[in-house]
């Protein structure tokens, strides 16, 4: 193994391995010394009974560019991405802060709407983001949390600055990988960990139960807590089932539910039974065909009033969307500032508006130069990679921004950071991203390191599942005073 | 426990008996032409044609392939994706039932129907099925019975292990009665004699087909008689196998789950399964062949599926979306 990683190219990066050809970053040596003596039998070894694992657990997503709708697995790289403890306690308080402010601001547009009058976000902005929802102007959400669940993106720059990229703060996904990459590996490789001192992730199904109970309505004492999910066919079914099988919950789809005189009730072999906490993966537009969408098949006719009467509680909240609205993201910062008198801890990408008219210029000029992205958009859609794409393209989006700059935002690329992968038969630099998972109950909650994505691609800059990402374990690791030299 | 959580257990495991069913019956047709093999009168065509007909399947048959052969039967059966009833269809909508209630099975559990799924979806599957199909349809009954093992050591004895229970065992019972239906459906060749050598080899695969052959030897001394193979499958109260066995089995899950007394009924499911389990206490194997074999076990049939709509009516009535499955 100590070959494959000889030749390996560091390149015109920040790697997360090595400071420069050769010279591994301290809180590698050891696991590059593991790898060192690990023979290439052995390691194909591994990599297939994580693959198998894997498989056989159904651990899979559906990829819907084909009539049969495809269970793939989300290829797994085995190779471990490391974060230091001092980095990441940086990292969390960055996280702490930024969702403290985003919970402040959602409370703030849906009462006084103080951040617009003092004109640190211009109106129009918020009043037309797509998931702005003018119907909960004065609702009082349950505990007065809005954001319950948040992912957000984080990469690093050439100099190995973190950087946020962007929030998910409506249904994030991809928790479960995480917290199944940690039991592949603790099965593939169980002696590691005993020679590394790696913060546990496994209580994340118990802090998210106790989060869901923590926001039940106030006179239920023994809440009935379900998830809500689109069904089988949804890209993320697995994990709801994971989550909800963890959890010991039901699982439930819309046509589960029935809502009556303000409560909603769940339907079982014993007739119907009240239902306090949901824990939704669908988004506010679907959730009730007679609020939002009429013709959403997947929602509960009814749950909104319910919810509107604090009959039960919704995670996340409705209306969360705006925040995640990418050019609502432009102004987090200002946020920082306004509601906590702080300075961001975690800075932003530079961004660029288009619907502020210099920077309009600017992106159209330099579109070969920038990331192009639709506003409420993810998943690697509506976006363009200004220096990929062909010159057709590029003026389709010229187009798209010169007619709706409030839609679009432009970014700088960058240089993501890049992780040892093993690719090809050897090991190669791959870039890889961040996503922490934070959780919003009694106190703010992060499970410690969060999904490392790598696009597998050789020099993809694009690491989401359904572009040909994969993903790796994530470590936090603590200095190593408890030395118990356990042979592997 | 949610309606249609029951209703997908329920399936799930019907499924998976009625793939072990059909790996079952062709199994042991295969061994039956082996039996023949150096019977002159050995026709295959004729050998085939009744499995077929007992799974209701002629026509789909006769859409997909030019003529009947052991090879198209066998695919027919086992890896044909257009017949609903295949072992790989009966898989997949198993595994996609456990899909819907992971939360509510054990890991293990699904683990092993996903097992199974992949090894039928698999090449290696497929190649085995040609190169060693009684290898193949091994794999897949023991696969069923780990399964069922599995399931009784890792899953809560509750009112979703009720539902499993149930499934698997209306559907073996539908099955049993199909698979000794299936005599009915064979002719014996021209010039043999009803009990003579030919006639009593079909009534042994039809026992070995329900696993049944050694315990059969166990009870009746001599001659394997039609009689005493239809008596055995059809009201023996103790083989796991037996018709009875199966409905005296879920009648008691069936009351398990709603509480009531075994001598009572709390709903039409549970009136018409005592009373199917009533019939097969009293009757005789004397009233089944005054009555006619094949016509006594298409009237079980028959109930069996009225006993199955009851049930959904009675536990999954709040559900907005029926269940397509053919009973």
């Amino acid at each position: 193994m100590g070959d494959f990683f000889e030749g390996y190219e560091v390149g015109d990066f920040f790697d997360e391995m090595f400071s420069a050809p050769g010279a591994v970053r301290p809180h590698y040596a050891k696991l590059l010394g593991r790898f060192a003596e690990m023979k290439p039998e052995e390691f194909e070894r591994k990599r297939e009974l994580a693959a198998t694992t894997f498989l056989q657990q159904g651990i899979t997503f559906t990829v819907y560019n084909d009539d049969q709708g495809t269970e793939r697995i989300f290829p797994f790289d085995l190779i471990p991405r490391i974060i230091p403890a001092p980095e990441w306690d940086v990292i969390e308080r960055g996280l702490v802060q930024r969702i403290t402010a985003l919970n402040l601001f959602l409370h703030d547009i849906y009462h006084g709407q103080d951040i617009l009058r003092d004109g640190v976000i211009p109106k129009q902005i918020v009043w037309e983001a797509a998931d702005f929802r003018p119907e909960f102007m004065y609702f009082d959400v349950p505990k007065n949390i809005y954001i319950h669940l948040c992912g957000t993106d984080l990469v690093r720059d050439e100099k190995g600055n973190y950087l946020v990229l962007e929030d998910n703060a409506r249904c994030p996904s991809g928790v479960s990988y995480l917290l199944e990459n940690r039991q592949v590996m603790r099965r593939v490789f169980p002696n590691l960990f005993a020679r590394h001192r790696v913060r546990p992730v496994e209580d994340y199904s118990q802090e998210l139960l106790n989060m869901l109970h923590y926001i039940a309505p106030e006179s239920v004492t023994e809440p009935t807590v379900v998830l809500l999910t689109p069904g089988i066919h949804n890209s993320a079914y697995f994990e709801h089932s994971f989550l909800a099988r963890s959890m010991g919950i039901e699982i439930v789809e819309g046509r589960d539910l029935m809502a009556a005189e303000g409560k909603v009730f769940m339907r079982t072999t014993k007739g119907l039974k009240r239902v306090d906490v949901i824990y939704r993966r669908i988004n506010d537009d679907f959730l009730d065909p007679q609020v939002f969408r009429k013709e959403s098949g997947l929602g509960v006719s009814g749950l909104v009033e319910a919810y509107r009467q604090g009959n039960i509680s919704l995670a996340n909240s409705i209306g969360t969307g705006v925040a995640d609205d990418k050019v609502v993201y432009y102004y987090v910062p200002e946020m920082i500032r306004y509601y906590l008198d702080q300075d961001p801890i975690l800075p932003n990408v530079p961004t660029y508006l288009a619907s502020n008219e210099n920077e309009l210029k600017y992106i159209l000029e330099n579109i070969d130069k920038l990331v192009i992205k639709a506003a409420n958009e993810s998943g690697g859609y509506g976006m363009l990679i200004g220096s990929q794409a062909s010159k057709a393209e590029r003026e389709r989006f010229r187009e798209k921004v010169k007619r709706n700059p409030r839609n679009y935002v432009a970014q700088p690329i960058i240089p993501l950071s890049r992780s040892p992968s093993f690719c090809d038969e050897s090991i190669q630099g791959r870039h890889v991203d961040l996503r922490p998972y934070i959780l919003y109950g009694a106190k703010v909650t992060i499970v410690p390191g969060g999904l490392t994505r790598v696009a597998l691609r050789q020099g993809s800059l694009v690491v989401n599942s359904s572009q040909g990402g994969g993903s790796k374990d994530t470590w936090i690791v603590d200095d190593d005073e408890r030395s118990n030299g356990v042979a592997e | 426990m949610l309606s249609r959580v029951a209703d997908s257990l329920y399936w799930m495991s019907r499924y998976i008996e009625r793939a072990e069913n059909n790996a079952r019956l062709a199994d042991v047709n295969l061994q039956f032409l082996v039996d023949l093999a150096n019977q002159p009168q050995a026709d295959t065509q004729q050998q085939w044609n009744p499995i077929i007909s007992s799974l209701e399947e002629n026509e789909l048959f006769a859409s997909l392939y030019d003529k009947l052969n052991g090879k198209a039967a066998i695919d027919f059966v086992s890896l044909q994706r257009k017949n609903p009833n295949s072992i790989y269809s009966c898989l997949s909508l198993a595994r996609e039932n456990a899909r819907t209630t992971r939360e509510q099975i054990s890991s293990e559990m699904w683990e092993q129907i996903n097992r199974l799924y992949l090894f039928v979806k698999s090449d290696s599957g497929k190649k085995l099925l040609r190169s060693s199909p009684f290898e193949f349809f091994k794999r897949i009954t023991v696969g069923s019975h780990l399964f069922q093992g599995i399931t009784d050591a890792t899953m809560t004895h509750g009112e979703g292990w009720d539902f499993i229970l149930i499934g698997k065992l209306l559907e073996r019972a539908d099955c049993t009665s199909r698979i000794l239906d299936l005599k009915y459906h064979i002719l014996l060749p021209s010039g043999e004699k009803v009990g003579g050598n030919i006639d009593t080899i079909q009534w042994m695969a039809v026992l070995k087909s329900c696993s049944a052959l050694e315990a059969f030897r166990k009870i009746y001394v001599g001659q394997v008689a039609p009689w005493k193979v239809a008596e055995f499958i059809i009201t023996h109260s103790a083989f796991p196998r037996s018709i009875r066995f199966s409905v005296d089995c879920f009648d008691a899950a069936l009351h398990h789950i709603s509480g009531s007394a075994e001598s009572k009924y709390a709903n039409e499911a549970e009136r018409l399964s005592g009373r199917l389990r009533s019939d097969l206490d009293y009757v005789t194997i004397g009233d089944i062949f005054n009555f006619g074999l094949h016509e006594y076990l298409e009237q079980i049939q028959k109930r069996l599926v009225e006993i199955s709509a009851a049930m959904h009516s009675t536990y999954c009535a709040g559900m907005m979306h029926e269940h397509s499955a053919t009973g």
